[in-house]
């Protein structure tokens, strides 16, 4: 199997995936340096279209469990590129092997690839679209960011779900406030945020990406993560708009924390390589303090491009790139990095706990938000 | 951020022995290093000489002194430092710091102890305040009691269940501690527990868990991240110092992984520490439920290996985070750009390996388990498991080619089940073996515990090394070999043709290591690192090869008689090359060291010491020349073959080196120089042996060649062991000839350090052994200036070594050791490198041995300087042999550790480590070093036990010395009578055997006795007798034993000379000035 990238380069290995239908598969190379969590980030629907390399060289170690595991119903990368390839696994809650389930969901993936030097190229020229080929010639580059990859993923239809009571460790009492209501807009959103506000206690409705879920009886806004440019996802962004005016709570996560800043009047760009790994610091700041984060993204916000009333909440800490924004007086924020972790770091999971506390405390006052 | 303080007193931690390595010069030096950067004066108290953080350059005032209550807080009052570090000294140093905080000293002389608070120490130190404080916020820990006496720890492992595991608070590497099956075997062990710690943790017995350990950082702001996981590959039951570590961990899913890491921040915040520590988890592999083991709030070894594995400054950053800096506030210092708050990412894996010396010990057992026995460790880096796992068991210097395919037969397991299932030091060469026989993964996992991910790696090594030798040897076959991690000598091995023909065929192939970075970032932002690997995994380099550069050959592991000296002698090599404008480079496979530091050398190969990669790195460097002699035995061995490979090394002509090595080459060059040796054969066989033997007389010392430290080094008192030790031999140096030669008795040492320049010398220390001729010098209390010996013998030991000088016309460094008896004076070695006691005679003297011989080899070189070296300005007048003061080097053992070994000295070396401490005289000196590697002066009752009537005679005067000094005296039987005929005050033990109170053995059990004086009768053999009861005891109650008559009888007068005159708390430079 051969790994095509567009500057011409050719990596030649070993396939352990599904042959692509067609012979070959198209998509933006991308990397990843986690050294953990490979069925996590494989079943992220904010990798879709993407060829994902991994930095870390031994891929498969613990198999993959069963899919109330996943971050979503299915394999979302378009390919897997890594260096070495474990055959035999070993891990109670493995269910099958990792070749197994790449075959099994269609995902072509390519061992023996020198990753490091993989990514260092990526790093100098920036994501390159690559296209892995199993057999026959190269079709022809494909830019994800073209389409509407968002589309591709979110749901069709809307769906509730309602949350046990919030663990003990949140702080709050079970009763306080009753459960909140969060419309949850689902861009492609880890199945991890939704267990986080659930565990909370709150009631989620989850509706598509382009659903106007302004008719919906709601106390709060979850704006998830999710592919691709967030200038597509127009429809959205207006939804938000109305949110605002009407003074909804809102929370954004990753592509929610750019659709936010969209709405808010602001800029989005692309990033040269992205951040994709569980070792992102973000640096709160007002307290200045230093948090570690997950991440998975390519866009991100311009911090300069805020209007009034809108400040930087965190910062990256390597390369001083926006990780969060927040309305100086309005209950709106949002972070690039993911607080639901999964994989990756937990640090940030208080974020969620905020969120939700905010939403019933506002309950408890009586001030319910149903139109 | 506090007010910094201005002067901080830095407490080392001392000799280096089993659970306490050469980690701590890295910590310490690391320490040091951030101080300075911040305009901090710095105060070190550390006896261990061979260190570089007690280098003149590092610290402002250096103290080579005990690490005692009583020098500490001498130090203190004479200091008066504002603050004071404790986490950078081991267990040594935390013990220290905490006794200074409870006896009010600190507080006295308004010292601050800067980082982790006192209070949260002890709470990670004392297991019942441990363990409540995890419960508080809802942390699992083994179902635990504290118990301080038998009847307490019995009633409580009734109640958890037996088997339990009891550990002993406060130890370092769990000493003491051990897996208990009945209340028989509690009570058993409790006794000797007690002796050492007033209180033990009896606990739930977690044993086949998992276990995983996090490196966690936390500033005083509260920002915390956790620097790098490890795991075991040796599951819960083995000490994780003896255990076989991977970092990052392998078989942890994402949800495990970051559960535990969010645990070990809940608990350090709980816990506060400030700066660096070490969290270790036992993780079910089925049910995933975890229990936190313990946490060490200081830097340790784990954190030294964190640190090595990940490129990140542990040490450095916890030092600043001590001085009251944020974690964001620091930068990330390998790639200079990015924060230091934050994670590593590796695109690479480690994997380390403990270095044992059991077989060393005669009666020692090599099992192992909730006790560190290990000396030393490898790690080593690359890109697959399979990779780094042959790579680290060759580093390791044992004569293993890799996990299987090795040329010699030491590696065939005969019952490789039963130690699979009882674990020894050789447990991972079972597997090899069980794997080659067939055994399947699922069984040895069932009997080891080890997870079958390993297992399965494991047997992709020995399914390849099966195939291959049946198989071509093609490109694809060959390449997969070595991305398997195997060298070319198994694959040669394998094939059965020679190690230069496989790798004229890889070259052939175009088979080649690619070097790569450790960057902490996995590539994700350029770094200016300079810390490398070699893998075959890999299609391209990270580097371009360096210009003007020379490579200096780190020290390998650390072993019995290679030990922080050889670190020492390697960066006092770097610092001098960078001087002369040499691009440096390391290449070394140690992490307890500080010449793996990032900012030692221009760039550090963390790699084997192999022919193999060592040629792969020059052949890409290009270097001007290469530096074997500062690292000891192991690049000392390179040298020829490196020469033959057509590399330049630098210094003396490895021919030459090699005229030295070989025993039966050396012994001939004495023969015909005229210098007088002990009667000596070459052994062709051992027919030979024996009729030569005869000839030249028992006793006979048998010498094989080319190794370090005497291994396999005997005296033989007759035929038979003569036989037995020959074999012995024959094993450690199969290459190398065997030599005998009459083994002199009664003969004092003395010893030559020495650098010459194209066969001159230029400089040299005398020192002399306090012990007799029989005890290795590595084991030897050794003196500087000479006390005893004349004026003329030191003359004539000078004349001598110009002789070898000029004959092996050798430029560097070289030690010659000769042993004086009856005005005569005869050569036994000459080791054409930096011995063990260059670090010593260096700061003893004030010259900088090593700078002095790196110039020397260097100047050949150099433009505009003759060949003689003239007008180098290393030919100047050197005075080392008048001094105004006395410093005496003393061993440090690890007895403790080694169970069954018999602690007292032989030819082959046994010590771990040592210290040395100055004083105006040479009793001062004797005492202080002494009480440095762990001695305790005795307050009332002493044990006499001397065997062979010389010895009784000779120590007579001192016995009654003692008496004078109003110590009471217990005497065995005979030494009894003989004390009392000569009208010495004594009182009667019986012998053990004769089961007569009072014995000897209850005595000592009692605890009545507080110096154990033990004179062999046989003094070159070993025994299995009362003597050796006794002495173990001494070492297994913590009781000071003297075991040497020439120890004892210069202890004594020292002791005398010290009611009179104290011991004096000077710093180095007092003494210089």
């Amino acid at each position: 199997m051969k790994l095509f990238l567009k500057d011409g380069t050719v990596i030649e290995g070993k396939s352990f995936g599904a042959p692509p239908a067609g012979g070959s598969v198209a998509g933006e190379v991308v990397f990843n340096t986690g050294m953990v969590g490979y069925p996590e980030a494989f079943t992220d629907p904010s990798y879709a279209g993407q060829i994902l390399v991994c930095t870390y060289p031994l891929i498969g170690n613990y198999g993959v469990p069963a899919k109330k595991f996943f971050e979503s119903q299915r394999v979302q990368i378009a390919g897997l590129v890594v260096s070495e390839y474990s055959e035999k696994y070993s891990h109670a809650k493995a269910v099958r092997s990792l070749a197994d389930w790449l075959k099994k969901s269609g995902v072509p993936a390519i061992s023996g690839v020198d990753t490091r030097t993989l990514t260092k190229r990526l790093r100098e020229h920036g994501v390159l679209l690559g296209e892995l080929v199993h057999s026959g010639k190269p079709k022809g580059f494909v830019d994800p960011n073209e389409e509407n990859l968002v589309e591709r993923v979110s749901p069709k239809k809307k769906q509730i779900y309602r949350g046990g009571p919030p663990p003990r460790r949140s702080g709050l009492r079970p009763r306080e406030g009753g459960k909140p209501r969060i419309v949850a807009v689902d861009c492609g959103m880890k199945e991890n945020i939704l267990r986080s506000l659930l565990s909370r206690g709150a009631t989620v409705i989850r509706v598509p990406w382009d659903y106007d879920f302004n008719k919906e009886r709601y106390d709060g806004l979850l704006l998830s993560n999710g592919p691709g440019d967030p200038t597509m996802c127009a429809k959205t962004i207006e939804n938000i708009r109305v949110a605002m005016k009407r003074g909804k709570p809102i929370l954004g996560v990753c592509l929610g924390n750019q659709l936010l800043a969209l709405a808010a009047g602001g800029k989005t760009y692309k990033l040269k390589y992205g951040h994709r790994s569980q070792n992102q610091p973000c640096v709160e700041q007002n307290t200045k303090r230093c948090y570690i984060t997950s991440q998975n993204h390519g866009f991100a916000v311009d911090g300069k491009s805020l209007p009034s009333g809108w400040e930087e909440w965190f910062v990256n800490a390597n390369d001083d790139s926006n990780e969060g924004i927040r309305h100086k007086t309005k209950p709106w924020s949002s972070v690039q990095f993911h607080p639901e972790a999964s994989p990756g770091p937990t640090d940030t999971a208080w974020i969620f706990d905020e969120f939700v506390e905010q939403l019933k405390r506002q309950r408890a006052k009586g001030k319910s938000t149903d139109i | 951020m506090k007010s910094k303080p201005k002067k901080v007193l830095l407490l080392g931690s001392g000799g280096l022995k089993i659970g306490q390595a050469g980690e701590f010069d890295y910590s310490g030096s690391q320490a040091i290093k951030a101080l300075k950067e911040e305009g901090i004066k710095v105060v070190l108290i550390n006896p261990n000489i061979a260190t570089i953080q007690t280098n003149e350059t590092f610290a402002d005032t250096v103290y080579f002194l005990p690490l005692t209550l009583q020098f500490a807080t001498h130090v203190i009052k004479k200091e008066r430092p504002d603050g004071i570090l404790l986490g950078f000294g081991g267990q040594t140093a935390l013990n220290l710091g905490l006794a200074l905080d409870e006896r009010g000293i600190l507080k006295k002389y308004a010292v601050r102890v800067l980082g982790t608070p006192v209070s949260a120490i002890r709470n990670t130190e004392d297991r019942d305040l441990f363990v409540r404080c995890l419960n508080e916020i809802g942390v699992a820990t083994p179902r635990s009691q504290a118990a301080s006496t038998i009847p307490e720890a019995q009633k409580a492992a009734e109640k958890i269940g037996y088997p339990v595991m009891v550990r002993a608070g406060f130890a370092l590497g769990g000493e003491g501690s051990g897996v208990v099956r009945d209340g028989t075997a509690l009570s058993e062990k409790l006794k000797e527990v007690f002796r050492a710690v007033p209180q033990v943790l009896i606990e739930e017995y977690v044993g086949g868990w998992k276990e995983i350990e996090y490196e966690v950082v936390r500033d005083a702001a509260d920002n915390c991240v956790t620097v790098c996981n490890m795991e075991n590959i040796d599951p819960m039951g083995v000490h994780t110092g003896d255990s076989i570590v991977v970092a990052p961990s392998q078989t942890l899913t994402n949800e495990e992984y970051h559960r535990l890491r969010e645990i070990a921040i809940r608990v350090i915040r709980h816990l506060g520490i400030v700066g660096e520590c070490n969290i270790q988890y036992a993780l079910h592999s089925k049910t995933g439920e975890y229990r936190v083991i313990e946490v060490n709030a200081r830097l340790s070894r784990s954190s030294a290996l964190a640190s090595k594995a990940t490129g990140y400054p542990l040490a450095f950053v916890a030092a600043m985070l001590a001085l009251g800096y944020t974690l964001p506030e620091l930068k990330n210092s390998v790639t200079k750009k990015t924060t230091a708050c934050f994670e590593p990412a590796l695109d690479y894996l480690v994997l380390k390996i403990p270095r044992w010396d059991i077989t060393k010990f005669d009666h020692a057992s090599s099992a192992i388990g909730s006790e560190m026995k290990s000396v030393g460790e490898v790690m080593a880096i690359g890109r697959s498991f399979e990779e780094v796992l042959q790579k680290a068991l060759r580093m390791l210097n044992i004569g293993a080619d890799g996990f299987t395919a090795h040329r010699s037969n030491n590696f065939q397991m005969p019952e490789y089940l039963k130690e699979i299932r009882e674990p020894t030091t050789r447990r991972i060469f079972a597997i090899a073996e069980a794997l080659k026989k067939g055994t399947s993964v699922q069984k040895i996992h069932a009997l080891s515990g080890i997870d079958t991910w390993f297992l399965e790696k494991m047997k992709n090594i020995t399914d390849f090394g099966r195939s291959l030798s049946r198989s071509d040897l093609g490109r694809n076959a060959l390449l997969d070999a070595k991305k398997l991690g195997f060298s070319d000598r198994q694959v040669a091995t394998l094939k059965k043709i020679s190690e230069e023909k496989i790798r004229t065929l890889r070259k052939k192939y175009a088979i080649l290591p690619s070097i790569k970075q450790v960057d902490t970032l996995a590539g994700e932002f350029p770094a200016k690192t300079n810390y490398l690997y070699l893998t075959y995994h890999g299609s391209e380099h990270d580097i371009k090869p360096g210009k003007h550069s020379a490579i200096v050959l780190g020290s390998g592991p650390y072993a019995i008689g290679s030990s922080v000296e050889f670190d020492w002698s390697g960066v006092q090599a770097l610092s001098t090359l960078a001087k002369k404008g040499y691009q440096t480079i390391m290449i070394n496979s140690n992490p307890e060291t500080v010449s793996t530091d990032y900012d030692m050398s221009d760039r550090l190969y963390f790699e084997e010491l192999s022919l193999e990669r060592v040629l792969d790195i020059v052949e890409f460097e290009k270097p001007k020349g290469v530096i074997v002699s500062t690292g000891g035995q192991i690049p000392n061995n390179l040298a020829l073959p490196l020469q033959k490979a057509g590399i330049k090394i630098f210094g003396t002509n490895p021919r030459n080196i090699d005229r030295a090595e070989n025993r039966h080459a050396f012994s001939k060059l004495l023969d015909r120089l005229g210098i007088d040796q002990p009667a000596w054969a070459e052994l062709t066989s051992p027919s030979a042996a024996i009729r030569a033997a005869e000839k030249i007389g028992y006793p006979v010392l048998v010498r094989p060649s080319y190794v370090l430290s005497g291994a396999a080094m005997s005296v033989a008192l007759n035929r038979e062991r003569l036989i037995t030790y020959l074999q012995r031999a024959a094993d450690v140096s199969p290459d190398h000839p065997v030599v005998i030669s009459k083994f002199i008795e009664n003969a004092r040492e003395i010893e030559i350090d020495g650098v010459a320049t194209q066969g001159s010398l230029l400089i040299y220390a005398i020192t002399e052994h306090i012990e007799n001729a029989g005890t290795h010098s590595g084991d030897a209390t050794v003196v500087l200036p000479p006390q005893r010996t004349y004026l003329e013998t030191t003359r004539r030991a000078k004349d001598v070594a110009r002789a070898i000088v000029r004959e092996l016309k050798i430029t560097g460094p070289f030690n010659v050791q000769f042993i004086a008896k009856d005005n005569r004076l005869q050569v036994i070695e000459c080791n054409v490198r930096a011995s063990r006691s260059f670090p010593f005679v260096s700061k003893v003297t004030g010259y900088n041995f090593i700078d002095i011989a790196t110039r020397a080899m260097l100047a050949p070189l150099e433009r505009g300087v003759s060949l003689t070296g003239r007008g180098e300005d290393i030919h100047q007048r050197y005075q080392t042999l008048e001094l105004d003061y006395v410093a005496v080097k003393s061993p440090q053992f690890s007895y403790g550790r080694i169970k069954g070994a018999d602690p007292r000295s032989f030819v082959e070396m046994a010590s771990t480590g040592e210290v040395a401490c100055f004083g105006d005289t040479y009793g001062e000196a004797l005492l202080k070093a002494m009480l440095a590697s762990g001695f305790r002066l005795p307050k009332k009752n002493i044990l006499v036990s001397l065997g062979k009537e010389e010895n009784k005679l000779k120590l007579l005067s001192s016995m009654q010395l003692l008496v004078d000094l109003k110590f009471k005296l217990f005497a065995t039987e005979h030494t009894a009578d003989f004390l009392s005929v000569n009208g010495v005050a004594c009182e009667k033990v019986y012998k053990i055997s004769s089961k007569r109170e009072p014995s000897v053995l209850s005595l000592i059990e009692e605890g009545a006795v507080d110096l154990i004086i033990n004179i062999p009768t046989r003094a070159y053999e070993r025994e299995n007798t009362d003597g050796f009861i006794i002495r173990r005891k001494a070492v297994d109650m913590n009781i000071p034993l003297i075991t040497n008559r020439q120890l004892a009888e210069a202890f004594v007068t020292a002791l005398a000379e010290q009611k009179r005159n104290g011991l004096k708390a000077k710093a180095w430079d007092e003494y210089h000035s």
